[in-house]
């Protein structure tokens, strides 16, 4: 391989080296100019948003944030000012956490067997395409599900953090799935066939080797799944009703999200409860970030080992 | 290249003849039953979610026959439920925000493969991960509380100016407000820019470096270049893009429920508010009983089957697209 296929498109080639400008017409490289100047204002574009959303809600949420804030429980009259948001951040870390204890087991079971059983068959195959498929279900419709097979109606369950955590665990699998085989393909086949050389039975060497091996880079895509669905609202609304004070048991009784707290009180014309959403939406986000931010870190420091 | 055998293909039994422990097959076998019966789950889910809302439904689709996907006329109280306002807000808001979305995703795509030198790279792909780690219910909130103000002004500046326009009028004409299909679209466009860069990005890198050095070497400018070697062959992974672009803008609802204003509408007028399927669901499902409630779950499942149906042909597109550029 020459230095010209790795490096940035073609060094030495590049339109605006002087030898090929004096054969470009105006016209062409106007065109040129234009679509650069496309590629580089879509970014700045896409920053604005991100720019302006983010200083907004630090600028309102900041100010609310204190440990009351992050502890109290929530005011039955939401035109009150005070109180907090301390059953809804427990709310979200449970419900989050359940889902994710569902759904990364399950999820990186199924990538074991896509990967290291199905291979290309034809199961394998459907698995996949419908896993990707699966990707694309809104989440209100996952909310609507287990309203329909376990809160109001079915199996007649009620409210409960659980029938959120099913929820978000069904919005979370397809992602863990993908992510985790992306992952486990990345794995080596000598390391299989060493572990295969040893006696090893493929049960053994796929957990002791070959899962071990991903482990980095299967942490980072569930983080990414629990992140996205720590921001969720639409399957919850459904789901785990509406309460004021902590939760702490995700099988029985109502419960309430930092993401539901924002949506309840967005649309109230109390400036004491839009202050506590402006609160609950920078909480939020920090911990999406946060999530966010490790995930990330996970996977670069994966990147590195693997090149 | 060693790791074209794929470990499936590898023999499954290469163990067997060293290791005699009784047992072992059995396990072997238990524990290949249990990693497909955790594949077989998501089959399973997807037939459920399928099953469960259609029978919640169907008194529903009984009560409405076809009307509640033809019919205007919603009014829970007169057990009137005919949900076409609702899939046209969807299609509405969903086209706008692809319309906008699109050349910016691939714009930011290209930046990234044909522009960023490898080292910066990584902040871009930064920058476009948090925009998709901003929760939906955050956007819908800062789009009511900051947006809709401002963009009313603005709305009737352009109603006054091109939507006096013969012909423009019919889409920028009439009374503007804050909270419209055009303010949902807009917002939407910035939540599906994620996911249809990094897709976009995914099918430009398939092309080879030495196809595109080939165009340049023929003198192409870099647009030349892209519209001679690359824009061809990725035709269906834009597509692709593009189309899950727009199954994830149809299915998003907090952000549309909060900014789209509510109102049982069909109407040309950008700047007028209307309602989407997830927004009535969303304002609706908790109050719902009976078949109000049946309605509601119907509108659901008709847009699972749309969601699925635009996500099955952009998945097989986009599979399409990698064998076509792995092949190469």
């Amino acid at each position: 391989m020459t230095a010209v296929d790795q490096g940035t498109p073609a060094d030495g080639l590049d339109p605006s080296s002087w030898i090929l400008q004096r054969a470009i017409s105006p016209r062409r490289r106007f065109v040129n100019g234009v679509a650069t100047a496309w590629m580089v204002g879509s970014l700045l574009l896409a920053l604005v948003p991100l720019v302006v959303i983010a200083a907004y809600v630090v600028s309102r949420g900041a100010g609310v944030i204190s440990w009351s804030f992050l502890t109290k429980d929530i005011p039955i009259q939401t035109q009150n000012a005070g109180g907090g948001v301390g059953p809804a951040i427990v709310g979200t870390l449970l419900i989050t956490g359940v889902a994710a204890l569902i759904s990364i087991p399950l999820g990186v079971l199924a990538a074991i067997y896509l990967n290291e059983y199905g291979g290309q068959n034809r199961l394998a195959r459907v698995i996949r395409f419908m896993a990707d498929v699966m990707t694309g279900v809104p989440s209100i419709v996952m909310g609507l599900f287990i309203a329909t097979i376990w809160v109001s109606a079915g199996l007649h369950f009620g409210y409960s953090g659980f029938a959120g955590s099913l929820a978000l665990a069904a919005l979370m699998l397809p992602i863990v799935i993908r992510s985790s085989e992306e992952m486990l393909k990345l794995v080596p086949t000598e390391l299989r066939q060493a572990s295969d050389a040893l006696g090893a039975r493929r049960w053994r060497t796929v957990l002791s080797v070959v899962l071990p091996a991903a482990t980095p880079g299967i942490v980072s895509g569930a983080m990414l799944a629990v992140a996205r669905a720590a921001g969720e609202t639409a399957p919850l609304l459904f789901t785990i009703g509406v309460t004021t004070g902590v939760n702490t048991n995700p099988l029985h009784g109502t419960t309430t999200t930092l993401s539901q707290e924002i949506w309840f009180n967005a649309q109230t014309p109390f400036s004491a409860a839009q202050d506590r959403a402006w609160g609950a939406a920078l909480t939020l986000i920090v911990i999406v970030f946060v999530l966010t931010v490790i995930a990330r870190a996970v996977s670069s420091k994966v990147s590195r080992v693997t090149r | 290249m060693t790791t074209t055998v794929s470990p499936a293909a590898s023999n499954p039994d290469a163990g067997e003849s060293f290791e005699n422990k009784p047992g072992g097959a059995r396990l072997d076998r238990g524990f290949r039953a249990i990693a497909s019966a955790a594949g077989l789950v998501v089959l399973a889910v997807l037939a459920l979610i399928a099953i469960a809302t259609t029978h919640s439904a169907w008194s529903a689709f009984v009560h409405e026959g076809l009307k509640i996907v033809t019919s205007r006329t919603w009014n829970p109280n007169l057990d009137h439920f005919g949900g076409l306002d609702f899939i046209y807000g969807t299609l509405l808001t969903s086209v706008i925000a692809l319309v906008l979305a699109v050349p910016t995703s691939l714009g930011i795509a290209l930046f990234m493969t044909e522009l960023t030198p490898r080292r910066w790279r990584m902040p871009v792909t930064y920058v476009v991960d948090v925009l998709a780690a901003i929760p939906s219910v955050v956007y819908g909130y800062w789009a009511l509380a900051v947006l809709t103000k401002p963009i009313t002004t603005f709305y009737t500046n352009i109603a006054n100016s091109i939507g006096r326009v013969p012909g423009l009028s019919r889409l920028f004409g009439g009374t503007a407000h804050g909270s419209s299909f055009m303010t949902a679209g807009l917002i939407l466009a910035v939540m599906i820019i994620p996911i249809v860069t990094s897709l976009s990005r995914e099918a430009l890198v398939t092309v080879s470096q030495e196809d595109k050095n080939a165009a340049l070497a023929m003198g192409a400018t870099r647009i030349e270049m892209l519209r001679v070697a690359v824009f061809p062959r990725v035709r269906s992974g834009l597509t692709a893009a593009a189309m899950l672009g727009l199954g994830r803008a149809m299915g998003e609802t907090i952000a549309v429920a909060l900014v789209v204003g509510s109102s049982h509408k069909i109407t040309s007028h950008l700047f007028r508010s209307g309602d989407t399927i997830t927004s009535i669901i969303t304002h609706e499902f908790p109050e719902a009983t009976d078949v109000h409630r049946a309605a509601l779950i119907a509108l659901g499942v008709v847009l699972f089957v749309i969601t699925i149906a635009v996500n099955m042909v952009a998945r097989a597109l986009a599979n399409r697209s990698v064998l076509v550029g792995s092949a190469r």
